[in-house]
């Protein structure tokens, strides 16, 4: 297939003093014979926000799925090229697969709670990698509940089901479940798109927060969100990194006219 | 501004302000003109009234189109070209505005000095050869403002130079006169206030041209030197 941009606009981080957490290196992805990411190259920064943006189809939300190998699931789907998480390419045969989505953890668009309480969620995720006391796990999850801030709703229904929760807490419950397995690098593919306003300004807000202990990839459909809540962001189309800079510079002065037209929305 | 908004309306409310903005600068460059007649010695007994009514239609117009501009920052959230056009009208609108205040200032001081007859050269030739000057700018800044013309909006830049020299040589004439004759120095005093409102002009229609350079390119001219607003023109 013919790439569009023969050079995307990659800018060096300039004054930001944070290292590289994952290196995505000439990354392509198929789902079968389509192409879904063509030579995709960039870095996500270490205790940053990573937004991506683009059109429905562009490929952001198949790019996040490839840091935590999420794709591994379906039969038919590969990823070529490298992604190194700390230095090592995840992409490799022997990747455990278990481990890697530990470190790597996920939320998804729709709030996932599993159908148990609001306790069992957290020591869900966490029974799978860590056998901790009764005593620890009940600390772990305060600690969890406490970083989705969800702790002061949550406490006094612990035994409750997860399922009963509002949607904005069965998000941010999710978050703590993700939160639980201290992971080091945190996946959201639109954790907001199904929340009101009130709830979404809590995530966002969270979002803030917690990017002072994780490493955050988010992708959003709503530009004012990315606009506010992270430091750098990627633009793409149709399979391609258009454009990756500083979301200042990004949402200021793009250095692409493709970037400019779907920011300010004169696309299509 | 090559393409359009996928919401038409968008597109409908920038042109509001940009259309408003153009009609502001055609009301300011009319109150100009009839300053200029005032320092010409028209003796026009309306002459006075027309330019307060309209300073007052101006000042109206600030208001609209600053109102407009907040609209639209809370309704669209405007990014990159749009958000830089929309700071832009805010600040050219405030120029606008300032321009209306000074040319108000230079039709009342020049009914003021009227038959005066030692200054009559001063003011008949120097002053209202500046005050032409600073319409020339004020004509140039708008045009580029509406074509959008980053080349005319640097040539502006060195055209505000020659009125501050204008500026400088009227100083110079006048303390010559004071100098002379004691009894010259009340009025040449009003034309040094005509004379500094002209130069005022030109600092405000060099703030439009830069205001230009920044919709366009994205870089905060505003302190910058002629030569290197020139030369960030000229990149591509």
């Amino acid at each position: 297939m013919e790439t569009m941009v023969a050079r995307p606009e990659v800018q060096k981080r300039s004054n930001d003093p944070a290292a590289p957490k994952i290196k995505i290196e000439g990354l392509d992805f198929f789902y079968g014979k389509f192409q879904g990411l063509k030579g995709i190259d960039f870095e996500v920064a270490e205790k940053r926000v990573t937004a991506f943006i683009g059109p429905s189809g562009c490929g952001k939300s198949t790019l996040l799925r490839t840091m935590n190998r999420m794709y591994s699931l379906y039969p038919g789907q590969r990823a070529e090229g490298r992604i190194l998480l700390n230095g090592r390419n995840i992409l490799d045969a022997g990747t455990d697969l278990n481990m890697l989505r530990a470190k790597v953890g996920m939320v998804f668009q729709k709030p996932t709670p599993f159908p148990m309480s609001i306790y069992d969620n957290i020591a869900f995720g966490v029974n799978l990698y860590e056998s901790l006391s009764p005593r620890d796990m009940d600390e772990r999850v305060e600690w969890a509940l406490t970083k989705a801030a969800m702790w002061v709703e949550a406490k006094d229904k612990l035994k409750q089901s997860g399922m009963a929760l509002s949607g904005g807490q069965q998000q941010r419950l999710c978050i703590a479940r993700a939160v639980a397995v201290r992971p080091e690098v945190l996946l959201l593919d639109e954790p907001t798109s199904a929340l009101d306003p009130i709830s979404t300004a809590k995530i966002e807000e969270l979002i803030s927060e917690l990017k002072a202990d994780y490493t955050i990839a988010i992708v959003t459909h709503n530009m004012q969100q990315a606009a506010r809540v992270s430091d750098y962001t990627a633009y793409m189309y149709l399979g391609e990194l258009i454009e990756f800079g500083e979301t200042d510079q990004i949402f200021l002065q793009p250095g692409r006219k493709e970037t400019e037209d779907y920011i300010t929305g004169r696309f299509g | 501004m090559t393409s359009d908004h996928t919401a038409k309306q968008f597109d409908l409310e920038m042109e509001g302000i940009r259309s408003g903005v153009l009609s502001m600068g055609g009301m300011v460059e009319k109150q100009l003109s009839r300053a200029i007649g005032a320092l010409e010695e028209v003796d026009d007994a309306q002459l006075l009234d027309a330019v307060g009514s309209d300073e007052a239609a101006i000042n109206q117009l600030q208001i609209n189109i600053d109102q407009q501009c907040a609209q639209i920052i809370a309704r669209r959230q405007p990014a990159a070209v749009d958000l830089r056009m929309v700071l832009t009208v805010t600040k050219i609108v405030n120029d606008l505005e300032r321009i209306g205040d000074e040319v108000k200032k230079i039709a009342y001081k020049a009914a003021q000095t009227r038959g005066v007859d030692r200054l009559t050269r001063v003011r008949y030739y120097d002053v209202a050869r500046a005050a032409a000057g600073a319409m020339t700018m004020l004509q140039h800044s708008l045009d580029a403002f509406a074509r959008l013309d980053v080349e005319r909006a640097a040539m502006i830049i060195g055209e505000d130079e020659a009125i501050d020299a204008a500026f400088s040589a009227i100083l110079r004439q006048l303390i010559s006169y004071m100098m002379e004759d004691p009894r010259t120095i009340s009025p040449a005093l009003e034309i040094v206030f005509i004379a500094k409102s002209i130069e005022r002009i030109g600092d405000h229609a060099k703030n439009i041209a830069e205001a230009v350079v920044q919709v366009v390119k994205g870089k905060d001219v505003r302190h910058a030197s002629a030569e290197q607003i020139r030369a960030e023109v000229t990149q591509s």
